[in-house]
């Protein structure tokens, strides 16, 4: 009797969806894959909902940046869909010229920091891997030691520190760039975990055939890790265009050595009040784009790193 | 517990008994740690004097070139013919004297007091006295000197006893050729760590070991060089911390401590358990458009948060679009109190952290979930369990099993999880009840921030600082001993 009352109900649904006579041929399997169906369809409406959720503060913000701050209101407003499409708060951004130097500032340190800081995690992790020596131990004990302690507590001692070589203020960008790359070494447990999945025997057998270690790292684990190394330098550039913290510090007063972070806090935060709250959703729209069309290009490792990091802890 | 009345527990039973064991065997645990401590103390003792022991046979046994080489560092290698050694080590001896002379010395002397000649005005004119904070930073520098120097000394000597005794059993000893070669062979580990170590010393060592010292002074915004001079105080600022009192921050450290605590564990279980459920729903057999749904997702972890989250943090200020939209629908008289009601705040926060969150863990489980044996589920289905049967006794257990050690880094990364914080409520609102500029949203971390970027309250940060790193530790000690460790894989079947 169930499964009778269930058969109109099922087949309205498979109306909707390919398939439907080989489903009506067999009444057993049919409740079953109804029940499937009607599993699958609430998922569909659950995901529908979560996408909508998800997507709807972007959408937001790039309408938003289309609001004129010259002929409507720069400010925020009581309404979503701006009355005229206008591109001024994106033309202000090109002539103003503020936001370009904070965009090429942020431009230059996310640059010098994807390469050094890639120098630096992979010498850790392919020294920690790869070789035994005296003190690693300690080495890796100390580090962890340090790595609980917040990054923040640091920021006074850092900020006098690069003073004295005045690399703050005016010289904020090397500063900054100094300060990201010196302790980058602190994050080799990723890049480590996947050294450590080579099979040891690769060096071996090179260096019984008497390659150095140099020429083992250059020439046999280096291309073998492709993956970690584009992983590693897409954190490096990715990292420096969201720090607001060392960025607003060191920078401190100094609006030309801002980054993008720090410039457009200041835009929606202090300056709200004169109507900047469009400009910064369009200086935003800017940073996202490339940096999330370099994400999806690059997705693929970024997936690898963050789940081989979870696992191994 | 018996053996066998704990492999009836289910996993959640476990993991509830192994949290508890670890935290009654702390206080064991840490007499453990003292007591190794104390070893180790006794150890480095017994071997600074068999290590002076050593220094003085050596010096006794050895020949003239090793004994000049106690005072002019490297002189035994260089007459030994190995010139490369000798000359770094020499060098180092001299930019080492020159160092302390000339500067670290008189910086060195002053430790005591920091400084004790004021800054004053003569006439129209500033005189400088000591500065306080510099005799601080180059002491903490030039102590980390001392020490390296010492350890350099130790090994110059050591290299004459070596170089002796190999030349008495006729070898040759290295030439500067082959050590260099070998920086790129058998000591590769050194021309790869050289600079990074470096890096980590002077960015992270040094000045975290002054923040340390920093929460023993008085510097703070009535005592800042270089017209002002600060000192030693002891414990004081962790009295005034720690105790009740309306001078003193107690109440609102226990405020911001608990409200840490919570923050962090929705934020982790919560993402957990969300994450987890979206990466289920994504993969279930017969969903389509996978690749679609992912990449919607993770839109969140590819966009910079500084401009999402600030972005969405006006969403729901109390003009924000949210607010508006609700008014004009009708539904509400007067804005919500998103950012202005404590409660209201900490609510807001913390489902907007899902907003940010779930992605990685969705990123996570996928990979994870792909990897459990699809026979697991066959079988079980042959049994006649029903789907939450199932995720309660394969899905789920694996995962635990699986990301124990994420979830513990995942919940330490959100105690400083500073960015959510201070992006979308700044700490605020902001209560005359709480001490130190904190608001009701804020988190240890965020604290700190506003105690040295808004207070200038150096010393509370340094101590919020050490507190942070005390409460850390602590968690990662007791709940790694809880977790099913990586090694007994057998635990799961």
């Amino acid at each position: 009797m169930a499964n009778k009352q269930q058969i109109p109900e099922v087949e309205t649904y498979i109306d909707h969806e390919a398939g439907i006579i080989r489903e009506v041929k067999q009444p057993k399997l049919h409740s079953k894959k109804g029940r499937e169906r009607r599993a699958n369809r609430a998922i569909y409406i659950t995901l529908t909902i979560i996408s909508i959720i998800w997507l709807a503060p972007f959408v937001f913000l790039v309408l938003q940046s289309f609001r004129s701050y010259l002929t409507e209101d720069g400010g925020m407003v009581n309404y979503l869909i701006p009355k005229a499409f206008s591109l001024d708060n994106y033309r202000y951004l090109f002539e103003d010229g503020q936001y370009l130097k904070w965009y090429s500032n942020t431009l230059i340190i996310a640059l010098f920091c994807s390469v050094l800081q890639t120098g630096m995690v992979l010498s850790v992790s392919y020294a920690l891997s790869r070789m035994r020596f005296k003190g690693r131990r300690l080495f890796m004990n100390i580090i962890l030691i340090l790595g609980m302690f917040p990054g923040f507590l640091t920021m006074i001692a850092l900020y006098f520190l690069l003073k004295q070589f005045g690399l703050t203020q005016e010289g904020a960008i090397p500063g900054l760039i100094l300060i990201y790359v010196a302790s980058s070494g602190m994050g080799y447990y990723i890049s480590k975990g996947f050294f450590d999945t080579i099979p040891k025997s690769l060096d071996e057998s090179a260096r019984i055939d008497g390659a150095t270690r140099f020429y083992v790292f250059r020439r046999i684990i280096m291309p073998l890790s492709k993956p970690i190394v584009i992983y590693t330098i897409m954190m490096g550039f990715m990292a420096p265009w969201g720090d607001y913290v060392f960025a607003s510090y060191v920078a401190f007063g100094k609006s030309d050595s801002y980054n993008v972070a720090v410039g457009l806090y200041r835009w929606v935060n202090t300056m709200d009040f004169q109507g900047y709250f469009t400009r910064f959703c369009a200086g935003g729209v800017l940073v996202a784009i490339p940096i999330t069309i370099l994400f999806f290009m690059l997705q693929r490792y970024y997936v690898e790193g963050v789940t081989g990091g979870a696992v191994k802890g | 517990m018996a053996d066998l009345h704990y492999l009836s527990l289910s996993k959640g039973q476990r993991f509830l008994h192994r949290l508890s064991r670890s935290i009654r065997q702390l206080p064991g645990r840490l007499a453990q740690g003292v007591k190794s401590l104390a070893l180790a103390v006794a150890r480095i003792f017994v071997g600074i004097g068999r290590d002076l022991a050593d220094l003085a046979t050596t010096f006794l046994q050895g020949d003239w070139k090793t004994k000049t080489s106690y005072f002019i560092m490297g002189f035994g290698s260089i007459a030994r013919g190995q010139v490369l050694r000798g000359l770094l080590f020499f060098l180092f001896q001299v930019v080492f004297l020159l160092y302390m002379l000339f500067f670290g010395g008189a910086y060195l002397a002053k430790w005591g007091t920091l400084g004790d000649v004021e800054t004053t005005r003569v006439g129209r004119r500033t005189v400088y006295g000591d500065n306080s904070f510099l005799i601080l930073l180059y002491g903490v520098l030039t102590l980390f000197f001392v020490l390296a120097f010492l350890y350099t000394w130790r090994a110059n000597v050591k290299q004459n006893k070596i170089a002796e005794q190999i030349l008495k059993s006729g070898k040759k000893l290295k030439s500067g050729k082959q050590d260099v070669a070998a920086l790129a062979d058998n000591q590769f580990h050194k021309t790869l760590l050289a600079l990074p170590t470096m890096g980590i010393f002077l960015f992270t060592v040094v000045p975290i070991v002054f923040m340390i010292l920093v929460a023993f002074t008085n510097y703070d915004y009535t005592h800042q060089p270089p017209g002002k001079l600060f000192t030693w105080v002891g414990l004081d600022n962790f009295r005034t911390m720690l105790s009740a009192g309306s001078a003193n921050y107690g109440s609102t450290f226990s405020q911001v401590l608990l409200w840490t605590l919570i923050w962090a564990f929705f934020a982790t279980f919560l993402n957990y358990f969300l994450g987890m459920l979206v990466a289920i729903m994504i993969n279930k057999k017969g969903i389509r458009l996978k690749k679609m749904w992912r990449t919607i997702l993770v839109m969140t972890i590819a966009i910079p948060q500084f401009v999402s989250l600030l972005y969405v943090s006006k969403m729901f200020a109390a003009d924000g679009i949210i607010n508006s939209y609700l008014m004009q629908w009708g539904w509400i008289s007067k804005p919500l109190p998103f950012w202005q009601d404590p409660i209201w705040a900490r609510v807001t926060i913390i489902v907007i952290n899902i907003w940010i969150g779930i992605p990685y863990m969705m990123l996570i489980a996928t990979g994870i979930l792909m990897n459990i044996p699809a026979d697991l589920y066959e079988s079980a289905r042959i049994d006649g369990a029903n789907a939450v049967q199932m995720y309660g006794k394969i899905t789920l257990p694996y995962m635990l099993f699986v990301t124990g050690p994420y979830l513990l880094t995942s919940f330490i990364g959100n105690i400083n999880n500073f960015n959510v914080i201070f992006l979308l409520s700044g700490g605020g609102p902001m209560s005359m009840e709480l001490g130190g500029n904190a608001g009701y949203t804020d988190l240890l971390i965020t604290w700190l921030y506003k105690m040295t970027v808004n207070n200038t309250d150096y010393k509370m940060a340094a101590v919020i600082g050490i507190i942070v790193f005390v409460v850390t530790a602590v968690i990662n000690v007791v709940v790694y001993n809880a977790i099913p460790s990586v090694k007994n894989e057998e635990d799961f079947q």
